[in-house]
């Protein structure tokens, strides 16, 4: 058994060989709020970067969960409601007379404005960004022993850029939203609102958005080659990073795609080029095709993130060696690669039967790779001595929500279930098990596991569990029901239905308001940890990646004093003792079974 | 240095490039800050193509639905000027691969010479375009979508082909112009003194993202204005 060098209980020695505040924490205030605030708003470090878009994508996902909570109450009752201006809910169906500007067009044009302004800010500005360019823009340069990711200004570019296309969106909602749904689908997108620009607004928003994304990819992908550590091969690189890789390529191959076709659309809107027009002889579904081409893709960009968090989180809570871990790698990739040529999914219903089918067999083989995944965290779990903290159980409702996500998308896959499904609540749920339930999930589990390394505070565990089941059982609650209901025959994207329908709906909206009180108590947790938390060994959990092993807690502002060298895998709990700088700092798993530690390692 | 004749040597006057750049901090060395740096703008110039392949993708359909009204279409584009505007942009791309070599051997003259000449050819590359070629056309009113009042129409479907012909040389053309904007800036660098024989990697960059615009423009040539 080694110990590692280097430790980060060294660190204090070399605090008088540098100069003076070399030895700071990146969170150290300047000398006034002004030099504070001025020094975040023009910072090249990567860890500031990454924690304001932290804060941003939290903000952004509040903006949409209000949006959704409206849905949701709209849904309450099978009769035709509305949300007006000022905000209240006016029942304008039969239960209440119609008061004089709120007619039930009105009523519907409101919801549709509401739940596309929630599906734009939580795809657009929430999911894409979210992992990546938070914890991915902090954890990448930690993880490979770099000093920053390559390209520093760039990164602060690509921020800037976020909160203009942010500032865009935020625009087009406030002088009225668009109607488009997040697809942009034609010819909504081209008609709607016609004469206004707020729905160009909406569509240069994504344009935006989709550069921004676009740079942090490219900057990720450059750090990931020529940023490693002195002895850190491509395997020796944390999962995290592999799956953050992996979303990288996509980033930086499809978006470019969606910009091209925005592009168009734009042109579409404001000089009628035809395209998209089959009153012109354009052709709608074109959209569509160019659309996916790039919103698929994008769904990987969405959960490989997730998957990235998930192999760390359960590998170091479990304090064993990640099983399979050129599998879980090479997946990565390869769900990166079959991603592309899936797109036609989503149009069963509107291409030809031979590509129908041939879309139908490539869906299915992208459940391959994902599957892959689930099953070496499983092999993992196995066995294993689980320590039941906050960032376990969300690793341990992911793999649950996911099963769930991944098999309706199978199901969604088969041509001729999917005729039946298409455009039901059927798939808002799958996606929702897909993108909430495992990519929020894992974000806010991934939240949690880096913390302590983020702030330098701990949190209080109990309650982050406590937490977290009102999310888990809210989640479950809010979307289970719209599987039944759409397999029942419930449409997407309609303000009122019939009342058969009416117990999913108010399961789901109760639902929903679970998962709100456990939200709320998450934002109490991390401002009870940012207040009064318990000051951070470290590496509190006995990690071995580099983030936890050879830098503080709060991470230096130059990262590390020295360059650090790899001279184990992240994961290898069986050879290497991970340095616990102040034991008993946080409860550790039961050591590992005999078994499992005698095992003699040639190499 | 030493492949420079006396008269160069004075041409160029007293050397202005003193070999004072680091490295940023967060790489080893110069060479590594170069090969990512290179490595970075290959990367951006991958999502460059995929951008103009969504383009062709455009004209690709489109051509496949209304074959006769693009090629009654191509025929209303007057070869000439197009053929020139890619002689122009040949040349440019070479005097832009010189300033790299300038910038290597620390020909600090040359070195501006070509900048220069590769801006100019942009600025005569958009003057052609618009004066000879968007002009006219505006002015007969072959225009995209709902602006299109040309009488003298053989196929209906032709307000397609100006659509192609519109997003696609329009957003080359606008690609242009941030390219021109990179060689005014590499411009002033280069009066600064910042590229020499260790400092090179922004005249790189900027030049290959240069010869993709050319590369592009090299395809949209024959498939607008030759296939008939
Ligand atoms: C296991 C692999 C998966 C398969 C086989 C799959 C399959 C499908 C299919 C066939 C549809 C189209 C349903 C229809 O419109 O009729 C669909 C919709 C969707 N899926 Fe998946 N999916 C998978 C994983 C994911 C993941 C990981 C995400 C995101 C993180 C995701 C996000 C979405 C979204 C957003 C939609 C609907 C978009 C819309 O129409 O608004 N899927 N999925
Ligand atoms: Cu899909």
């Amino acid at each position: 058994m080694a110990s590692i060098p280097g430790s980060a209980g060294k660190a204090h020695d070399h605090a008088h060989d540098h100069g003076h505040g070399h030895d700071d924490s990146y969170l150290t205030p300047k000398a006034s709020i002004t030099a504070t605030i001025w020094d975040w708003m023009t910072t090249v470090d990567h860890k500031k970067i990454g924690v304001m878009y932290l804060f941003a994508v939290l903000f952004m996902f509040f903006l949409g969960g209000v949006a959704a909570l409206a849905v949701r109450v709209e849904l309450w009752e099978p009769t035709k409601t509305a949300i007006t201006a000022t905000g209240q809910t006016v029942i304008t169906g039969q239960a209440l007379v119609p008061s004089e500007q709120t007619t039930i067009d009105a009523g519907n044009n409101t919801y549709n404005r509401v739940f596309t302004l929630h599906g734009l800010i939580m795809t657009f500005l929430v999911i894409i960004p979210s992992i990546p360019a938070s914890l991915g823009n902090f954890l990448i340069p930690l993880m490979l022993g770099a000093k920053d990711v390559a390209f520093p200004r760039l990164n602060l570019a690509s921020w800037y850029i976020y909160l203009v296309g942010s500032l865009f969106a935020i625009t087009s909602a406030v002088v009225g939203g668009v109607d488009t749904g997040w697809t942009f689908y034609t010819p909504y997108s081209t008609m709607t609102d016609a004469g206004h620009w707020k729905v160009v607004f909406m569509i240069l928003a994504a344009f935006i958005l989709g550069f921004s994304s676009i740079l942090t990819g490219l900057n990720f992908i450059v750090t990931v080659h020529k940023l490693r550590a002195p002895g850190m091969g491509w395997f020796d690189m944390p999962l995290f990073v592999w799956g953050m890789y992996g979303t990288s390529l996509i980033q930086v191959l499809a978006t470019p795609v969606i910009g091209i076709t925005l592009l168009l659309m734009v042109l579409e809107r404001l000089f009628h080029v035809g395209i998209f027009d089959p009153r012109m002889g354009g052709d709608p579904v074109l959209f569509q095709h160019f659309f996916w081409f790039y919103s698929h893709p994008v769904v990987y960009v969405m959960i490989l993130p997730g998957m990235a968090i998930m192999s760390d989180i359960i590998a170091v809570h479990c304090r064993k060696k990640i099983f399979g871990y050129r599998a879980v790698a090479f997946s990565s990739l390869a769900i990166a690669g079959i991603a592309f040529i899936v797109w036609g999914h989503h149009m069963f219903t509107a291409q030809g039967e031979l590509a129908a089918a041939i879309f139908s067999f490539l869906t299915f083989l992208v459940a391959l790779p994902s599957a892959v995944k689930v099953f070496n965290w499983i092999s993992t779990l196995y066995k294993a001595s689980i320590g039941y903290t906050t960032p376990m159980w969300y690793a341990l409702g992911f793999l649950f929500l996911f099963s769930i996500g991944g098999l309706t998308g199978l199901f969604l896959g088969a041509l001729s279930v999917d005729l039946h499904l298409h455009d039901t609540y059927f798939v808002v749920a799958h996606f929702h098990y897909v993108m909430m339930g495992s990519t929020l999930i894992a974000f806010i589990g991934g939240i949690h596991h880096w913390w302590s390394k983020i702030f330098g505070k701990m949190y209080n565990d109990n309650w982050a569990t406590i937490a977290f089941f009102f999310v888990f059982i809210g989640f479950n609650l809010t979307f289970l029901p719209q599987f039944v209901m759409g397999v029942h025959g419930m449409p997407r994207r309609y303000a009122s239905y019939v009342d058969e329908f009416t117990i999913y709906h108010q399961l789901s909206t109760i639902g929903s308001f679970v998962m709100l009180i456990g939200f709320l108590l998450h934002l109490c947790v991390f401002i009870h940890s940012l207040v009064a938390g318990r000051k951070a060994a470290p590496n509190p959990y006995g990690a071995l990646s580099m983030e936890w092993t050879d830098t503080a807690s709060p991470p230096i502002t130059h990262n590390f004093h020295h360059e650090p060298i790899a001279t184990h895998g992240p994961y290898d709990f069986d050879d290497v003792v991970p340095p616990q700088t102040r034991p008993g700092e946080f409860p550790l798993p039961a050591p590992l079974p005999v078994k499992q530690v005698t095992v003699v390692k040639t190499k | 240095m030493s492949s420079l004749n006396i008269d160069q040597r004075i041409a160029a006057g007293p050397p202005a490039y003193a070999d004072t750049y680091k490295a940023a901090e967060h790489f080893r060395d110069k060479d590594h800050e170069f090969d990512s740096v290179k490595f970075g703008v290959w990367l951006f110039l991958a999502t460059e193509v995929l951008l103009f392949s969504g383009l062709f993708c455009y004209y690709g359909i489109m051509r496949l639905m209304y074959p006769e009204a693009f090629i009654h279409g191509s025929s209303l584009l007057d070869w000439r000027w197009g053929l020139i505007n890619t002689v122009v942009l040949l040349c440019s791309s070479f005097t832009a691969a010189a300033a790299v070599r300038d910038a290597q051997l620390g020909r600090q003259f040359w070195l501006k010479v070509n900048l220069l000449i590769t801006l100019l050819a942009g600025v005569a590359f958009l003057i052609i375009k618009f004066v000879f070629e968007y002009y006219p056309k505006w002015a007969e009113g072959k225009l995209p979508g709902e602006f299109y009042s040309y009488p003298n129409w053989v196929s209906p479907n032709e307000v397609h082909w100006w659509g192609v012909y519109w997003s696609a040389t329009g957003v080359h053309a606008s690609h242009v112009v941030v390219g021109m904007g990179l060689y005014i800036w590499l411009l002033i660098r280069a009066f600064k003194g910042h590229f020499g024989p260790k400092h090179y990697s922004a005249c790189e960059g900027v030049a290959l993202y240069w010869h993709i615009v050319d590369i592009v423009w090299i395809f949209l040539f024959p498939m607008l204005y030759l296939i008939h």
